[in-house]
């Protein structure tokens, strides 16, 4: 990845990057630590990829084959953690760093040190939190929800581990996310007003004041889980006079803010593909901005939505259940946008668009089993079930993951300064598509037949569905090792990426060179007329 | 190019970790806001601490309503616990009283807390005690047992809907955490 930036030419009174390891270690510089970030949380994919085929290898067949229960248990705890904090999250800061001051005009983050730090944080806390795999209580097996009393009482050694593990990743969000707020309130082009911003920076912005409002809480509950078992507490603990069901009020006030965390980026990449090869600009900027907006006030009243089943009156029930509803309605405008660019566009299908076509289609899928999920008294049904996995894996996988991909192929030629290679990238997405839709669908059907999540064995009537969901997973797992090699062989060599790259592509990234010098717009754009698309 | 968003880096960065730490705080702030939601709605069955009797109480009379007694041993709680009676009939406004029988089977002194819930949720604001075994820790040596005292008055406001009442008390063992306590002091 150091061929990438070393070969450019820059001007002599800027420096470039320094040489060897340390470059890494001490960088301040936007793009370094963009490219960090995305390498780890690739790695951190992987990973969590590895424990996730570890669980579908098990549920290959009914029986208990490959691990304990009590290890699988660990694989389902461990990959949402890693996938959540490791790969998610980090992509999409990643993206952050390389593309918010070059979308804004800016010369490089407000808190270039801080910056440094909020990184150099994330390998420590994945390693100590991996570390508890080789530790002889394992590794923690409460789900990646840790609910009370499972969490705290009936806990391994380890978790002290998870906890802190858990801190130091809220202090590197929380780090990131006032970084980003300041870089886009402070550092704009001197002419870019807060609604010519590209949807990305839009939707960044607002995803890293959710960041700041529902991390401290994660940390609060871990705290108190702390507390709880060293300190005597009860806060979660019955006997003491607290309330495990408290747990998961505190749990999902952070965890609903928190899954449109990992979504609402996405939207800002899609809003910033989509018109590219539709080559139409963007049907509704203003209400796709409302809409992030709406959608990120909303995620803050609706989280007991998550716990229908532990008795909440009924009053409570009916006020979940239409506050989620109403979700939809954002939602469903900004699924009409990206349609309505596309409407009458001269579209072609490149692997980004394909991607970003993708994730339309199957966010949208995703969307509507959530809103099966909203509705009270089915979720009564479905409720801990394959069906709740199908549907998060829905808009995480093809949502999330997807739209990241997306992004990599569409700005990788500028970080790079090389095209990738189309076919293979397109022999990616159809894989993953493949591999996406075979794992994921099936388990649909499973889980509204009642096979119940986290379980290392099943029933025998599950047991065809699960077969093909497994081997859709290993599809899916190994496709990625394709999209590795297209990554390394991009940054080594390839066909010479134009500056603007697309032909369709609006935005002040795509004024600057292929590849994108170490230091750009050391003095602000004036033209505001593309900034987005 | 508003005002706002030129503010300078230090002042803004200032204000954004205030939002972390009061957010930090809020975190903490839902535990008595939690308790506080839970005795409004009566949620999960919470009832409130011991009711002082002002002796202004009227008995409804012309009313019976059902008290059905619960006793549970939470997860390996090995002590014997079993109300005196199943069930009572009683009227409201008036003071009633019933026994839990409780006996430590093992071969050592344990300490417990029998922690209460009211079901249906929406009745457990009307549930009064005004004597609890639930309000203190019972300390029993190996082999003692205990008839534990509950004296309560039904509110004579309670929803007319109900007619059978379920209180439902779960034993947990809390030696271990009465021993932390004692030796952290």
């Amino acid at each position: 990845m150091s061929a990438v930036i070393e070969e450019h030419h820059h001007d002599d009174h800027h420096h470039g990057p320094d040489k060897g390891i340390m470059r890494w270690v001490f960088t301040t510089n936007h793009k370094d630590i963009g490219t960090l970030y995305l390498w780890f949380s690739f790695t951190m994919f992987l990973t969590g990829g590895v424990l996730a085929l570890g669980i579908r290898a098990e549920l290959f067949q009914p029986g208990m084959q490959i691990v304990t229960p009590e290890f699988f248990n660990q694989l389902t705890t461990m990959h949402g953690l890693i996938m959540v904090f490791g790969a998610v999250m980090p992509a999409f800061v990643g993206l952050a760093n390389w593309l918010i001051p070059m979308q804004i005009g800016a010369p490089d983050m407000a808190l270039p040190r801080m910056n440094n730090y909020s990184f150099w944080i994330l390998p420590f806390a994945f390693g100590m939190l991996g570390a508890t795999f080789f530790s002889e209580a394992g590794a923690p097996n409460f789900g990646w929800t840790f609910y009370a009393p499972l969490s705290t009482t009936y806990a391994p050694d380890s978790v002290t581990f998870f906890i802190f593990a858990v801190h130091l990743m809220g202090i590197s969000s929380i780090m990131g996310s006032i970084n980003i707020i300041v870089t886009i309130l402070n550092l704009r082009a001197p002419n870019m007003r807060l609604m010519d911003m590209p949807l990305f920076v839009w939707t960044w912005l607002i995803t890293a004041y959710l960041l700041l409002a529902v991390m401290p809480v994660l940390a609060g509950v871990v705290t108190m889980m702390l507390m709880d078992i060293h300190f005597g507490t009860a806060f979660f603990n019955a006997a003491g006079g607290g309330d495990p069901v408290l747990f998961q009020h505190v749990f999902w006030f952070f965890g609903h803010p928190e899954v449109y965390i990992m979504i609402l980026p996405a939207f800002g990449i899609v809003s910033a593909i989509i018109p590219t090869f539709a080559r139409k600009r963007l049907f509704g900027y203003d209400s796709m901005v409302y809409a992030t907006a709406s959608i990120a006030f909303l995620s803050f009243i609706v989280w007991a939505h998550h716990m229908f089943t532990v008795g909440i009156p009924i009053a409570g029930e009916l006020y979940f259940m239409y506050a989620t509803m109403l979700i939809a309605v954002p939602t469903g405008v900004k699924v009409f946008n990206w349609v309505a660019t596309m409407w009458q566009g001269s579209m072609t299908f490149e692997t980004p668009m394909l991607f970003a076509i993708a994730f339309v289609i199957l966010f949208t899928i995703g969307g509507f089993s959530g809103l099966m999920l909203a509705i009270t008294p089915v979720d009564f049904q479905y409720h801990d079930t394959y069906f709740v996995v199908a549907h998060f894996h829905y808009v995480l996988v093809p949502g999330s993951i997807f739209s990241l991909m997306a992004a990599v192929y569409y700005w990788l030629p500028k970080w790079t300064g090389n095209m990738y290679n189309e076919t293979l990238g397109k022999t990616h997405f159809w894989l993953s598509f493949i591999g996406v839709n075979v794992t994921f669908f099936p388990q649909h059907f499973i889980g509204l037949a009642g096979m119940p999540r986290r379980i290392p064995d099943y029933a025998l009537q599950f047991a065809d569905w699960n077969m093909v969901s497994s081997m859709g997973a290993f599809l899916f797992g190994f496709s990625q090792l394709l999209f590795l090699f297209i990554i390394i062989q991009t940054i080594r060599g390839g066909k010479p990426a134009t500056d603007k790259v697309w032909e369709g592509a609006h935005g002040l990234e795509w004024t600057v060179p292929s590849p994108a010098p170490y230091h750009t717009f050391s003095t602000p754009p004036a033209d505001m007329k593309e900034a987005h698309g | 190019m508003t005002e706002m968003s030129r503010t300078d880096t230090g002042k803004a960065v200032r204000k954004l970790l205030l939002i972390a730490v009061g957010m930090f705080g809020f975190g903490f702030a839902m535990v008595p806001l939690y308790d506080l939601v839970c005795e409004v709605t009566g949620l999960n069955g919470k009832t409130g601490d011991q009711y002082i009797s002002d002796g202004a109480e009227v008995v409804d009379e012309d009313r019976l309503v059902t008290i059905q007694f619960l006793a549970n041993n939470n997860a390996n709680m090995p002590w014997e616990f079993r109300p005196a009676v199943r069930s009572m009939k009683v009227n409201p406004g008036k003071m009633s009283y019933a026994e839990f029988y409780v006996k430590n089977v093992t071969g050592e002194t344990m300490v417990a807390q029998a922690v209460p819930s009211v079901t249906p949720f929406h009745a457990a604001e009307y549930m009064h005690k005004t004597e609890c075994f639930c309000f203190e820790q019972q300390q029993l040596a190996e082999g003692e047992d205990l008839d534990m005292p509950l004296r309560f008055i039904i509110d004579s406001n309670l929803p007319k809907d109900v007619k059978t009442l379920t209180l439902s008390y779960t034993l947990f063992d809390i030696t271990d955490r009465t021993d932390a306590l004692a030796s952290a002091r």
